[in-house]
């Protein structure tokens, strides 16, 4: 029932200077919090990546309860949360579609992270960047979803938004048993949030 | 600051260059008849009260002529632009998403570029029987690459953009991460692409015209106009081309301007001046 | 003594496009005031899309067409016109952008840092520069994209104090950089300031700032609600404005306690005080009257009943 990621190897294609990631082995249980922290440069991003399979490894697999992560067809259940918001939904559709395009997400949702319906019908242009990471965790919190990995979501918010954020989604996951992968540069954060801390190396 | 703003001037400039375009398509029609019939008592007449653009050597009427030839050419120019500018989006889509397409649609937009503009719209409408039918198939043949070269690395773009990532993650079909995600990004460089492709269509059907590839001659198109003027040029009949060719050149320069509106409208960088 | 930069009242406003032809004006700044003297760095800070590097682009006269400014910004005494802001920007005044972006892709490092100029003292200025900021010579001879995100920030702030500038407009330096990093970055900051220049830090991270501000003036929905020293920060009641409170309190070191709801968007603002939906002390006539930024304990406050600490 974990995340499991083998021997991870990935270096990005065209690019000289070495692997991004050497053997990275990383095990994730339900309802653990595990914090990832490394100085920049060290594929924080690129790790999650993997794990939510945006990327292939060069060598090594991700394993989620022991099945290859890319033989899980539509709805992946291990679901990656971006540090800008704003680029990870279209400019052009309202929010209303893009929060609701691949499926239903439950009212309960929307009233916990303070989504307000009239927000539904804007832009991403007419939104601040904490207004659109609630909707991009709420798309993310759709049946299915098991873990969630958390890539310096709340670094370009005000401290309250974070603040916000953070409670909502621990609740959640304790409700939900999700593991969350969580990435920050803020050491107090990540010391208050997770159940464990994973140095990469 | 005016009491118009930029925005409102730009759609007032396209409202009157669509508008004067419409009219010229619509006179040519009405006007068919009168640019046939000859009239060889009032032959070789310069511009007068009667004849405002002058009469040829049959003793047609000039204005007729140019007004049905435009309208010809206006119709030619919207078919070629429209098939041409379906064709790059079609083949500038499939190119971006698979690789062996992509590797056989390249090629062949570079091949269609390396041929000149002008070569290229002769062989194709000999090839299709000259006429309209060679004319449209030549021009819109040959129009392409151009835009499907565009279209292609947008849509190449696209793919890469963190929320067409994540739409995929979360279990978008692909058919909808088309639908919503790409073309409606693509609408820009299509309406843009679509009006910059008139005045080339129309500026190559004349010129396959005039040099005896395109339309037959008994059709009152502005290139067989100007090419039969070139015989009474020397005599000093300057009406037979100067105002056809002037006429030509103005209904280009509203589409340009009717492109270059468009553009700017959508174009997110202006459309907020 | 006479501040470097003085800003009074400074508001901008963005004409849109509704729907069609129909034209709105959007306030995105509403009513700023802050004053740099020479050898301070003040920070301001404000959530990500508060329109805060807005206050950078309009201090060095690039705000986009579709822009409008009103209040006064002044120089070592003198209102900014737009030829003397022209004259200044680059060598007096410098602005050290967000990323990698704002550096040429296609230019080596080097000549982007001598700005083309190819004598031997701009050259050797130079080597001096990335000297002094840690990167190893053959820096010159690399391509944007060949940087790190750190080594990227401290070309930025190379090419930014070549001119020895008397005004350092910092937007965002810190972002994407581990805490050791993004230390290293604000440090030099510090040290221009230390060295007699002025240094404007925006930013969003309220924590970082407070490393090296002197003084941090904080943004809420497009206002300045507080200007207050660094210290204040630290002293037990020492901050006038609720909303300064809240996002002390919000930090996780310090009970990582949110307050409810979001900013209003522009065009969306409330009559009265604008945080007054929010605010925990709000009182009957918060909502309608807008209140004044006045000078309160030494520091500035938008609030009509600052400094009250509840509990």
């Amino acid at each position: 029932m974990s995340l499991e990621a083998k021997d991870l190897t990935f270096r990005y294609p065209r690019r000289s200077r070495g692997s991004v990631l050497e053997g990275v082995f990383l095990t994730v249980e339900p309802g653990e919090r595990v914090g990832l922290s490394a100085p920049s440069g060290r594929g924080k991003t690129t790790l999650c990546k993997l794990l939510s399979g945006y990327e292939r490894p060069d060598r090594g697999e991700v394993l989620l309860d022991g099945r290859p992560l890319s033989s899980y067809k539509g709805f992946c259940p291990v679901q990656m949360i971006w540090q800008h918001p704003e680029t990870a939904v279209d400019p052009l559709l309202r929010l209303g579609e893009t929060l609701y395009e691949a499926g239903p997400v439950e009212d309960r949702l929307l009233d916990a992270l303070h989504i307000q319906p009239a927000w539904l019908e804007r832009y991403p242009l007419e939104l601040s960047g904490g207004e659109l990471q609630r909707f991009c965790i709420a798309r993310a919190l759709r049946e299915g979803v098991r873990y969630l990995l958390c890539d310096e979501i709340t670094a370009m918010l005000d401290l309250i938004t974070q603040a916000q954020i953070w409670d909502f989604l621990l609740e959640e996951a304790r409700q939900r048993e999700l593991g969350l992968v969580i990435v920050s540069h803020n050491t107090l954060l990540l010391e208050r949030l997770c159940t464990r801390i994973h140095p990469l190396t | 600051m005016s009491r118009w703003n930029q925005r409102k001037r730009t759609l007032a400039l396209l409202g009157c260059a669509a508008l004067l375009l419409c009219a010229v398509t619509v006179a040519g029609l009405l006007f068919q008849p009168l640019a046939m019939e000859t009239d060889f008592a009032n032959k070789q007449l310069a511009p007068g009260p009667g004849h405002w653009f002058g009469t040829d050597w049959m003793g047609r009427d000039m204005l007729a002529r140019t007004l049905t030839g435009l309208s010809l050419s206006i119709r030619i120019g919207l078919l070629t632009a429209v098939v041409s500018a379906l064709l790059s989006v079609l083949l500038g889509v499939t190119a971006a998403l698979g690789r062996r397409a992509d590797a056989v649609i390249s090629w062949c937009i570079d091949l269609f570029l390396g041929i000149p503009h002008i070569l290229l719209v002769m062989l194709i409408s000999l090839a299709f029987g000259r006429g309209f039918v060679g004319v449209v198939a030549g021009v819109s043949l040959s129009h392409w690459p151009s835009l499907a070269r565009v279209i292609r690395g947008e849509v190449l773009q696209l793919r890469q953009t963190t929320y067409v990532r994540a739409a995929e993650r979360l279990g978008v079909p692909r058919g909808r991460i088309i639908r919503r995600h790409m073309l409606p990004h693509l609408l820009p460089q299509f309406l843009t692409g679509l009006i910059l492709q008139f005045p080339h269509a129309i500026l190559h059907e004349a010129s396959v015209t005039f040099l005896g590839f395109g339309l037959s001659p008994e059709q009152p198109a502005i290139g067989v106009i100007l090419s039969e003027s070139m015989r009474y040029l020397t005599t000093g009949k300057w009406w037979l081309a100067l105002f056809p060719g002037l006429s030509l050149v103005l209904v280009v320069l509203l589409f340009a301007a009717l492109g270059e509106g468009v553009r700017r409208l959508l174009h997110p960088a202006s459309a907020h001046q | 003594m006479e501040p470097i930069l003085d800003v009074e009242g400074l508001s901008i406003s963005f004409r849109q496009y509704d729907r069609g032809a129909h034209q709105r004006t959007l306030p995105v700044i509403h009513d700023l005031s802050l004053s740099i003297a020479p050898g301070q760095v003040v920070a301001v800070v404000g959530s990500s899309g508060s329109g805060k590097s807005l206050l950078a682009h309009a201090l060095l006269d690039i705000l986009p067409a579709n822009s409008a400014r009103e209040g006064v910004i002044r120089y070592r005494g003198e209102p900014l016109t737009p030829a003397r802001t022209a004259a200044l920007r680059g060598t007096e005044i410098v602005l050290v952008p967000q990323g990698v972006t704002y550096l040429d892709p296609l230019m080596k490092v080097g000549p982007q840092i001598c700005k083309g100029r190819r004598e031997g003292r701009v050259r050797e200025a130079c080597r001096a520069v990335l000297a002094r900021y840690g990167l190893p010579p053959d820096t010159e001879e690399r391509y944007p994209f060949e940087l790190s995100g750190g080594m990227a920030r401290r070309v930025l702030i190379s090419t930014a104090v070549m001119e020895s500038p008397r005004l350092v407009i910092a937007d965002e330096p810190t972002p994407g950089l581990d805490a050791r990093a993004a230390g290293r970055i604000l440090g030099h900051f510090r040290e221009l300031a230390d060295g007699g220049a002025g240094v404007l830090l925006i930013t969003h991270d309220l924590e970082l700032a407070l490393t090296i501000a002197d003084r941090v003036a904080v943004l809420y929905a497009g206002e300045t609600v507080e200007e207050a020293a660094a210290a204040d920060f630290t002293t037990p009641g020492g901050l006038r404005h609720p909303y300064t409170r809240a996002l002390w309190a919000a930090l996780p070191q310090n009970g990582f306690r949110p307050i409810p709801g979001s900013q209003p968007a522009p065009g969306e603002i409330p009559t009265g005080c604008r945080f007054a939906p929010r605010c925990p002390r709000c009182r009957g006539d918060c909502q309608e009257t807008h209140p004044a930024y006045r000078s309160f304990r030494g520091g500035m406050v938008r609030c009509d009943f600052p400094g009250e600490v509840m509990e």
